[in-house]
Parts: structure tokens; sequence; C-alpha cells
């Protein structure tokens, strides 16, 4: 591939087409990327000051410096939503991807039956929004409707909501990653599987010896989207909020940024959450893409393509 | 390669061999049975939400969960579900096809022209193009939604359609399976012959190469749709007049009000039901078109 671009290029290097071809990308990439992070970035160096002295009452904008980033800093409350998130991210991460490859490695099992069927009922969820997922969810947590026991068992509780909270995410997300991974199985020829059927391997042995060796990659980048996916937790336990006492209004970080940017009407400090947020953000998922590159060979979305 | 792949032809004398019978039939029920448990917990949300929309808001209440009403429930929670704020909710449904249609639908089409010219041209600033594509994979959109809001809202133009679909039409992963898909589907020879017969750049995107691209650009269109019929931070804040809501942020709000009603929740879990209904249709009907097996960037 690399070598034809380069065979090619130069002729084709004449043509304006490229530039155009790029220029709608760029432009959004400018305006709804890099200008909303810069003018973020403006807003979290200044602040609102109720004007006292001469002026009176009203209030007026004036440079803050790093302040709103030392109360970033200093807000024990963002920290807590923080460790909320990463204790919701623990359980959907691992349950995710460990479900998705288990379910994926049974379709794959050559006697196993009704697979089309159960392929089918696990992947649909994929196409419920968060939003409404939360709300099937949460009627069925819900004591006065719940199907599922929520007379006894309190699935609002305030430890049990992290599992209720990671229940959903995980309902929602097992069957991509289920069919992503099923896919790369079906693409491995089935000779690879006859010197280990010779040497009397099992079929559990050579699924979680060789088949999960081989589809690696596909296990790295399903554990990359699900990490990005868990640290942008924010739908399903807004939405369950109105239902639960057990969930604030600053329960995991983005809420925190909402309540501060509409509830609080702070702009400047959400710009600042938001900046740090997403700095953290980007650094996490660089170093998991570049883990799960190393670990797993992975062809990930930061992976071979980038060279 | 898609959701719905054909049946891998018997691999081996060795599987099909009919020795020991009793015990492979028996290592063939346990997958098979753990399979289904997967399917019951994934069905059991929608199935549950489909017998409570036929129950009238006291048999809600009041009636064994699992027994479905046959009375007019049903036809009644739809006809209340339309009138309540003058069918503001089949708005929402409408709105809800509007943005992730028109929205993935240019942004597949800015994806492919990208992910085009990243694979198939040299320019200069191609490599830190694509860098910068790829970094923005690694940034959720989500995290951008209330920077977009204030640099919008100091422009004017939030609490419109144009406020949630323009953030939602760059999109990274879809440049990033474009160039994939470009590169390993339009060969350079096809490209060379044109130019030899003297057809212009532009007609060798618009005629062989997007025609090419075809069953990968439909992927990356569900894909998006599904982000955009699925994202709620972003028209959450975006939109602030109830008739311009998509389907999530209207039920959202439906259950906002309804928290302290309970006779609310029948609209609510009626409205979930429908909202649930198109999305589910599109999927088992586009599924023979969809490739899976692009989403890792593997290709054959």
């Amino acid at each position: 591939m690399a070598t034809s671009i380069s065979r090619r290029g130069r002729r084709a290097g004449h043509s304006r087409l490229p530039y155009l071809l790029v220029l709608p990308a760029i432009l959004l990439l400018l305006l709804f990327v890099v200008a909303p992070g810069g003018y973020a970035l403006f807003l979290s160096f200044q602040q609102r000051k109720v004007g006292g002295g001469l002026l009176g009452s009203g209030s007026r904008t004036v440079f803050a410096g790093l302040d709103n980033y030392s109360t970033v800093i200093h807000d024990t409350e963002l920290w807590h939503s923080l460790l909320r998130m990463l204790l919701v991210g623990a359980i959907t991460v691992p349950a995710t991807v460990l479900l998705a490859l288990l379910f994926a490695l049974l379709l794959d099992t050559a006697r196993a039956r009704l697979t089309r069927f159960a392929r089918l009922a696990i992947f649909l969820p994929y196409a419920v929004p968060g939003v409404i997922a939360t709300l099937l969810w949460g009627f069925l947590y819900l004591p006065a409707t719940s199907p599922i026991g929520g007379q006894h068992l309190d699935y609002f509780g305030s430890s049990m909501v992290y599992v209720s909270v990671a229940n959903i995410a995980v309902w929602g997300a097992v069957g991509f990653n289920m069919v992503v991974m099923y896919t790369s199985l079906r693409a491995l020829p089935p000779e690879i599987y006859e010197a280990a059927r010779i040497d009397g391997a099992s079929e559990l042995q050579i699924a979680l010896r060789v088949k999960v060796a081989l589809i690696r990659p596909a296990i790295a980048m399903c554990t990359l989207f699900t990490v990005l996916a868990a640290l942008q937790l924010f739908n399903e336990p807004n939405t369950l909020q109105p239902l639960s006492n057990a969930i604030s209004l600053t329960w995991v970080p983005l809420m925190k940024i909402y309540t501060d940017a509409f509830v609080d009407s702070d702009i400047h400090l959400a710009a600042a959450t938001s900046v740090v947020f997403a700095a953290g953000i980007l650094a996490v998922s660089v170093v998991v893409g570049r883990l799960a590159q190393t670990w797993w060979g992975a062809a990930g979305a930061a992976g071979k393509e980038g060279r | 390669m898609t959701i719905d792949t054909p049946t891998r032809p018997i691999a081996s004398p060795v599987t099909v061999a009919r020795t020991g019978r009793p015990r492979r039939s028996r290592t063939a029920l346990l997958p098979t049975a753990v399979l289904l448990l997967g399917a019951v917990y994934c069905l059991v949300p929608t199935l549950w939400i489909l017998i409570a929309s036929t129950k009238s808001r006291s048999e809600l209440f009041s009636t064994a969960t699992y027994l479905p009403s046959f009375g007019s429930g049903l036809v009644d929670n739809i006809a209340d579900l339309s009138s309540y704020d003058s069918g503001v909710f089949w708005h929402w449904m409408l709105n809800s096809f509007l943005y992730a249609g028109v929205g993935g639908f240019v942004a597949t089409a800015v994806s492919a022209a990208t992910g085009y010219a990243i694979a198939k041209y040299r320019f200069r600033g191609r490599s830190l193009l694509f860098n910068t594509i790829l970094a923005g994979v690694l940034l959720p959109q989500v995290v951008l939604a209330v920077p977009q809001y204030l640099l919008l809202a100091r422009v004017g133009i939030t609490d419109s359609y144009a406020a949630v679909i323009l953030p939602q039409l760059f999109n990274p992963y879809g440049i990033y399976l474009c160039r994939i898909y470009a590169a390993a589907s339009v060969p350079d020879s096809l490209l060379d012959a044109g130019r030899m017969d003297g057809a212009s750049e532009w007609r060798m995107f618009s005629a062989i190469g997007l025609r090419l691209m075809a069953p990968g650009l439909i992927t990356v269109f569900l894909l998006q749709f599904i982000v955009i019929w699925n994202n709620f931070l972003l028209p959450f804040v975006m939109v602030t007049s109830d008739d311009k809501f998509p389907l999530t942020v209207g039920l959202y709000s439906l259950l906002r009000h309804g928290a302290n009603q309970a006779s609310l929740y029948s609209l609510v879990i009626t409205g979930t039901l429908l909202s649930v209904i198109p999305v589910i249709a599109l999927f088992l009907s586009l599924q023979r078109y969809w490739r899976i097996d692009l989403v890792t960037g593997g290709l054959k």
C-alpha cells in the first residue's frame, strides 16, 4: 500500500483534488473540535466577579489565571465523581469484554444450537440508546414495577447502584463486542485447529489456548473501545438520577461538568473541568491504546495504519 | 463478515466422527444453554416493556408483571402518548430520524472524501492530518459537548437543528475506516488506467472510488447513524425547545416530569417501546449490508 502511494503519488500531486476532498473534514475539525477546545481553554482562565465598590452590584468577567484550575484540583466532589466512574468502569470493562469473548467462543462452537437466534438477541441492545436502555432497566429496578425482585432487593441502594448502573452499560455493549470478536473468529481458517485436534486437544482447550490467542487484536480493540465508553459514563446515571436517591447530580465527571455549567451557571469552572477531563481521557486512552498494542499486538485504532 | 455470518462448512472429518456420541452431545448442551441465557438477559427488558405497555395505568402497578393485559391498554397508551402535549412524541421520533439520517449521510460523505484522499494521494500535510484524526478517535466527542455548546451559544445558534447536526459531522473513526477501505478496495491500477484515458481526478473519485467503497460506506453510515441516534448529551445541552428534541432527550424529559407522577409512567413505557422498534427494524433489514469485519480494520 505504502509503495503504491509513493509510486503514483507524484503524478497525482499536480491535482488540487486531494486538498478539496479533505477540506470539509478540516473545516469541521477546526470549527467543532479545535475551536470549542480553544474557547473552553480561553474561558477557563476567566472568572465572573460580582462587582463591588464603585459600580455596586452586577458582575464582570476578569482574567483569573489558574484560579479555576486550582478550584478543580481541590474539588473533592470532582475526585469522588472520578472514583465512582472508575468503580463502575472496573465492573463494566472486564464484564463486557469477558462476556463478549465467552459468547463469541460459544457461537463458534461446532455443535452449539440456536446460534443465529442468540447472536441476534444479544446484539439487539446495541440499537437501543443508552438513555432508553436506562429507562427499560429503570422500570425493572423500580420497586413499584420491578419484575426482578426490586421489592426485596434495593437496586438503588448506595453500593448496589454501582452494579445497577454497570449492568445497563454491559447490557448495551456486550453484543457489539461479541460480533466483532465472533467475526474475527470466523475469519480464521479452520485448518488451524487441525493440529490441535490431532494432538487430542478438547474443544475447550482449543477455544482457550488457540482461538483466544489468534483473535487478540480484536480483543484489544474491544477493550480500548470499552474503556473509552466507560470514561464517558453519563447517560445511565443521569437518567437514573430522578429515580434514585443514591445518585447525586454530580455522580460522575460529565454530570459534574453539566451541573457546573447549567445548574450553577459557572461556565468558567465547567470549562476548566472540561479541559482537565478531556486531557485526562486523551492521556488514558493513548496509554491504553499503547498497552493494548504492545501486549496484544493489536491492529487497533492507533495501530498499524498510523505508521 | 455480516452479523449473519454464513455457517462454516464442516471443518474436518475428525469433528464429524460419530464416535463417543454421548459425550459430544453433552458438551454441546452447555454452550447452547449459556447462549440462551445470554439471549434471555438481552431480551427480557424489551419483552417486559412490551408487556408493560399493554397495561393501563392502574393495571401497571396491580397485575402480575409478566402477564400481558389483553384489554385496550396498548391502544389507549399509544393514543395517550400521541395526544400528550399535542403529539410531541412523534415530533421527537421524526427529529431523531432527521438528526441521525442527515448527520449520518453527510458524515459518511465527508469521511469517504477524506479517507479516499489520504489513501490514494500523497499531498502536503497528509500525515499530520491523519495523525490528528487518529487522536480524534481517542478523544470521545461527548467530552466536547459542553465546550461546543459554550462556543455555539457565543455565536447564538444553539437550540436549532444545525446545533445538533453540525458537531456530529466530523467522525474521525469513520475517516479512519474509509481510509483503510479505500486502500483495500480501490486498486491503483484502475485509477492509473482512468488517468491514461483522460478521466479527471474528480470523476475517478466519484465514479470509481465511491462505487468500489460502497459496502464500507454503508457500514460507516450505520455506525454513525447509531452514534447520533443514541447520542444524548449533545442534544441535551444544545436544544431547549421540546419540539426539537430527539427521542432520547424527549423521553428523558418525560421521565423527569413523571418522576413524581406515577401516571406518566405508562407514557414513558409506551414511548420507550415505540422508540426501540424502528431502529431494530432498520438493523434487521440492513444486516446483510453491514460488514462488521471492517470495524477492526481487518480486511481480506
